[in-house]
């Protein structure tokens, strides 16, 4: 804490000018949720088309053009848009208070990941209405997103990307230092709670993982925006190098996102069996062993690309490893459940529909490990079923989960259980109603990313139960969002709903500002269940109670974003006197924020305890 | 909480489904329905890895429902339960379970793997050249002369070595009921081998997305007994080595004028003509028009008048044909045969 921080007030901002100048944990999750929730509208929207395009043979509800829009801007959003922000959203909500920590470790730098992602996706959005979105897959695979085979599109998805992608490493960099460095006395790494353990392993991978996208997408930029000629083989570039690139990313990228779930979902079972997480070593074990190996098989992705026999069974070999990393934990799990006293609102409910969904994923992922089978299964709708199992009914699952589960202390407001109980079973049964039968369409002959289907080739049954599944899950998502509506007319939470194990727990619903009055002292893993067990009404602070120092909020994050973003279309349109403007903007930013000195205010300490919120 | 019963009920609806839908799949198109050693080997291999896998979800949905059951809190249930740390027996025991499986899946794996990687010379094997465009394809028999488009045929019980590249992005080359796919990379040459063990016709398709028409980059394999295949092949090196034979009917002879005007840039017919579209030497023989629409005159003059209607985005533009000019290619191209 520096010596001539000064002792003024918090300067009190209020309404829009608070939310865009917060650099405060708890308001930039909620900032991700809302941004993320958004995206995640659309790229089910964008979803609902396309099985609406193939809910009958040769139908012609959107034509092949637009099709392919939808399917590239529904992955890229999904992935990129919408569930890491929401993953980002608990994160930011949860891991501070896990920790017992007041703040991430950069304030500043995490509101700059989150305007630097809303910015990119918002760049990347806008194409629709700037002549066409991108439409060459998710993938984006060279040649046909290069420029003589796809629309200006993909101009979008690559700068788009580059600018969302930064703010996921820099969120990444950011918390792997908060929980470093921010632990609470007695918090050892082994004390950790599972969700926090998740975020730890999960932003290591971004570190590892985004940089290999981040190379990818300069190259690509460079081909399509100056004429390189890195993927374009009729000038000695090579296609197969962005295929490497993208999923070298891209498989730890699936890590990156199922780990958070994993997370989630002990800390659910857990709290609502009544028990401590059985096997807690051998899942961070688990976590941390998934996490490595994550990065030695993403060549799974191209077993058909020609890589020869070789490549294809030892990554093959690699990939079928993670299956026992990740059975530990599924019978994890199920061992935490068994001999406690389980009880199941709707946060349980997702938990506990998330095990047999994730683990059909998880079959379907070791049988395509199998190069020789895999031959037949690649790029048709059996990897658009295994995926989708892992991605929606695990990490959407589990998402679920977390938000029933932490919206009180997010939000101080309970969600309706009824409500919830029904948003559960339409999105449950529709989900399985539309992914169960790709499975079978795949190995029926059905490629995948077809915008239509040929009759008298047996596809017809499978897709159009497919497209009713789909119903199932659009009323599950509106009677999500009718939920937090109602909600926030709905009942007060109190600080602890579900009688809790964990630290954020022992603060109030929602928390204040500096969140802890007293650093907690931890003294073993589920620190609060200890406490309670103790007979203690709360944590024993660590710290005599005094003056709290706080980061100043600042609008330089939402301006640096906003100048890349103007950047980029500079770059698009190949018109530099805007590209310089926008650089200007960031660089005038970076520049201000180098040299003006920021100490931060107090919190004083009769004010804390005025709020009557000791901990 | 009745939730459990309600997600028991729907497991089993959808084992029901299963149960119907695998009994479905199109023998043409289906590699559930494999019609040759690779598909039946993949087969092989998807029935020992699926059969694994059923064995380890039953296990868990058995102990999943076990404590569901059992272990809700009752109405009234007091105390706490004990919280139990781990057991290292039970932990380890399902890290090496899991482990033997997978090394039960890993042997059949490895072999398979290489045997279908190997590469046949063309004195085991018939040699065949597939490259692929934007959204057709193209057959190349480099050893025999000849050359086709969109039908590829075959010898039944004979290895087929394929050579296969693309003209333009990536696309990939996939018969499912003869095996597995491969893709098709520009500047390099992929190899693949399969074998049909039954005569007919079977299904391809294009397996990466390569544009916009990539749904409707369909392409027909003809498998026919040994004796057949020679005698089509016969009948294509002898029409392939002279020029295009002149139409005989008023009709068919000015469409051929007008082929020989506007077509034959593009296509090759016989031994004369450009490579930017299929070769239509044996046009009239062909299963489709085009990959999709059935074979009948009219949808021959369908796709002429406007084929960008029929499949978006491909590289044959509208030549703003009239009707009369239609109905006389429509003439002379059902005389493009070889049988
Ligand atoms: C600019 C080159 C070009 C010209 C000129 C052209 N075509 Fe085509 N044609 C193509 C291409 C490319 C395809 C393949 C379309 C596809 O399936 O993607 C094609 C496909 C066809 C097919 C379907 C082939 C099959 O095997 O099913 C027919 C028939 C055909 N063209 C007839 C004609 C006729 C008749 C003319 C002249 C009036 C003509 N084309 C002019 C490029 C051309
Ligand atoms: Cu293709």
């Amino acid at each position: 804490m520096s010596a001539h921080a000064s002792h003024a007030p918090a300067p009190k901002r209020s309404g829009l000018w608070d939310w865009l100048t917060t650099v405060d944990h708890k308001k930039i999750a909620i900032l991700y949720l809302i941004a993320g929730g958004i995206f995640f509208l659309a790229g089910g929207f964008e979803a609902l088309l396309i099985r609406l395009q193939l809910m009958y043979p040769e139908s012609q509800v959107v034509g092949a053009g637009l099709f392919n829009e939808l399917i590239t801007m529904h992955g890229t959003t999904m992935i990129f848009l919408a569930v890491m922000p929401v993953i980002f959203a608990l994160m930011n909500a949860v891991v501070p208070l896990q920790i017992g920590a007041r703040d991430v470790a950069f304030p500043f730098v995490n509101a700059l990941g989150f305007w630097l992602f809303f910015f990119g996706g918002l760049l990347l959005n806008t194409s629709w209405f700037l002549g066409g979105a991108p439409d060459a897959g998710w993938t984006s695979y060279t040649t046909l997103a290069l420029n003589q085979y796809s629309g200006r599109g993909v101009d979008f998805y690559v700068l788009g990307l580059q600018i969302a992608g930064l703010g996921t490493l820099i969120g990444g960099i950011n918390f792997l230092v908060t929980i470093i460095n921010m632990r609470a006395p007695g918090m050892t790494f082994m004390r950790m709670p599972m969700f926090t353990w998740a975020s730890f392993v999960t932003s290591g991978l971004i570190l590892f993982a985004f940089p290999a996208i981040t190379v990818g997408l300069v190259l690509l930029m460079f081909d399509r925006l100056f004429g390189g000629n890195f993927f374009n083989p009729d000038a000695g570039g090579n296609v197969i190098i962005w295929e490497h690139l993208f999923w070298i990313f891209g498989h730890p990228e699936v890590y990156i996102l199922i780990l958070p779930a994993f997370g989630i979902i002990s800390e659910v079972v857990s709290t609502f069996s009544k028990k401590r997480l059985f096997g807690y070593s051998s899942m961070v074990f688990a976590t941390a062993l998934i996490g490595f190996l994550g990065f030695m098989v993403w060549a799974h992705h191209m077993f058909t690309t020609g890589l020869g026999a070789i490549a294809n069974t030892l990554f093959g070999l690699a990939t079928m490893l993670i299956a026992v990393p990740t059975g530990i934990k599924i019978f994890n799990w199920l061992l935490t459940m068994w001999g406690g006293q389980i009880t199941f609102p709707t946060a349980n409910l997702w938990a506990v529909g998330f095990i047999p969904t994730f683990t059909i994923g998880g079959m379907t992922g070791v049988m395509l490990a199998v190069p020789p089978a895999d031959y037949q299964y690649h790029d048709s709708y059996f990897v658009v079923a295994h995926f989708h199992y892992v991605i929606v009914g695990g990490l959407v699952s589990g998402l679920f989960a977390g938000l029933y589960y932490w919206w009180p202390k997010m939000f101080g407001k309970m969600l309706n259980e009824k409500l919830g109980k029904w948003n559960f079973w339409t999105f449950f049964i529709g989900f399985h109603l539309t992914f169960f039968p790709q499975h079978f369409l795949g190995l029926m002959g059905m490629p995948r990313r077809v915008y239509t289907f040929l009759k008298g080739q047996d596809l017809d049954v499978g897709n159009f139960i497919s497209t009713i599944g789909v119903f199932g899950m659009t009323i599950g998502t509106i009677l999500f969002l009718v939920n937090v509506v109602v909600s926030a007319k709905g009942k007060r939470a109190v600080a602890d709903p579900w009688d809790g194990r964990t630290l954020e727990w022992t603060i109030p619903s929602p928390p204040p500002e500096y969140n802890f009055a007293q650093t907690p002292l931890v003294r073993g893993l589920d620190a609060f269940w200890i406490e309670k067990m103790a007979g203690n009404k709360g944590m024993t602070p660590a710290e005599p109670l005094g003056d709290i120092h706080m980061p100043s909020p600042s609008f330089l994050p939402f301006l640096m974003s906003v100048g890349l973003f103007i950047a980029g279309y500079g770059f698009m349109y190949h018109n530099y006197v805007v590209v310089v403007i926008g650089l200007l903007v960031t660089f005038g930013c970076m520049f201000a924020r180098s040299v003006k000195d920021d100490p931060g205010y107090h919190i004083h300490e009769d004010e804390i305890e005025e709020k009557g919120v000791k901990a | 909480m009745k939730g459990w019963q309600q997600f028991w009920r729907q497991l089993s609806l959808f084992g029901l489904l299963a149960l119907v839908l695998t009994g479905c799949g199109k023998d043409e198109l289906s590699a559930l329905k494999p019609s040759g050693p690779v598909a039946a080997m993949q087969y092989d291999l998807m029935k020992l890895s699926s059969a694994i896998m059923i064995g380890v979800f039953i296990v868990v949905m058995l102990i999943f429902t076990y404590v569901l059951i059992r272990y809700r809190k009752r109405p009234g249930q007091q105390g706490i339960p004990k919280q139990v740390e781990g057991n290292h027996a039970l932990e380890i025991l399902w890290t090496v379970i899991p482990f033997l499986l997978l090394i039960v899946m890993a042997v059949p794996t490895v072999t398979t793997g290489f045997a279908l990687h190997e590469e046949y010379p063309k004195e085991e094997a018939l040699q065949v050249k597939v490259t692929a465009h934007q959204f057709w394809w193209e057959f190349e028999y480099p050893d025999l002369g000849v050359a086709t488009a969109q039908d590829l045929v075959l010898p039944v019980g004979k290895k087929v070595q394929f050579h296969l590249t693309s003209a333009d992005v990536m696309h990939a080359f996939w018969i499912p009921a003869l095996g597995g796919k491969i893709d098709t990379n520009p500047g390099q040459e992929n190899k693949m081998w399969l074998q049909a063990d039954k005569t007919g016709i079977f299904y391809g398709k294009c397996a990466e997305l390569c544009g916009a028409s990539h749904a409707l980059m369909d392409f027909k394999v003809e498998v026919m007994d040994q004796a057949a295949f020679d005698k089509w092949i016969d009948g294509m090196k002898g029409v392939q080595s002279k020029d295009p034979a002149v139409a005989t009917s008023p009709g068919a002879a000015q469409g051929q004028e007008i082929f020989n005007k506007s077509c034959l840039g593009c296509h090759a017919v016989a031994g004369k003509g450009g490579k930017l579209g299929p070769n239509l030497t044996n046009f009239a023989d062909r299963e489709r028009v085009a990959g999709i629409l059935e074979h009948t005159p009219e949808n021959v003059a369908k796709w002429l008048k406007d084929p960008q209607k029929e499949k978006t985005g491909n590289n044959m533009p509208n030549l703003n044909l009239d009707d009369a000019q239609v109905k006389a290619l429509v003439e002379y191209m059902s005389t493009l045969s070889v049988k």
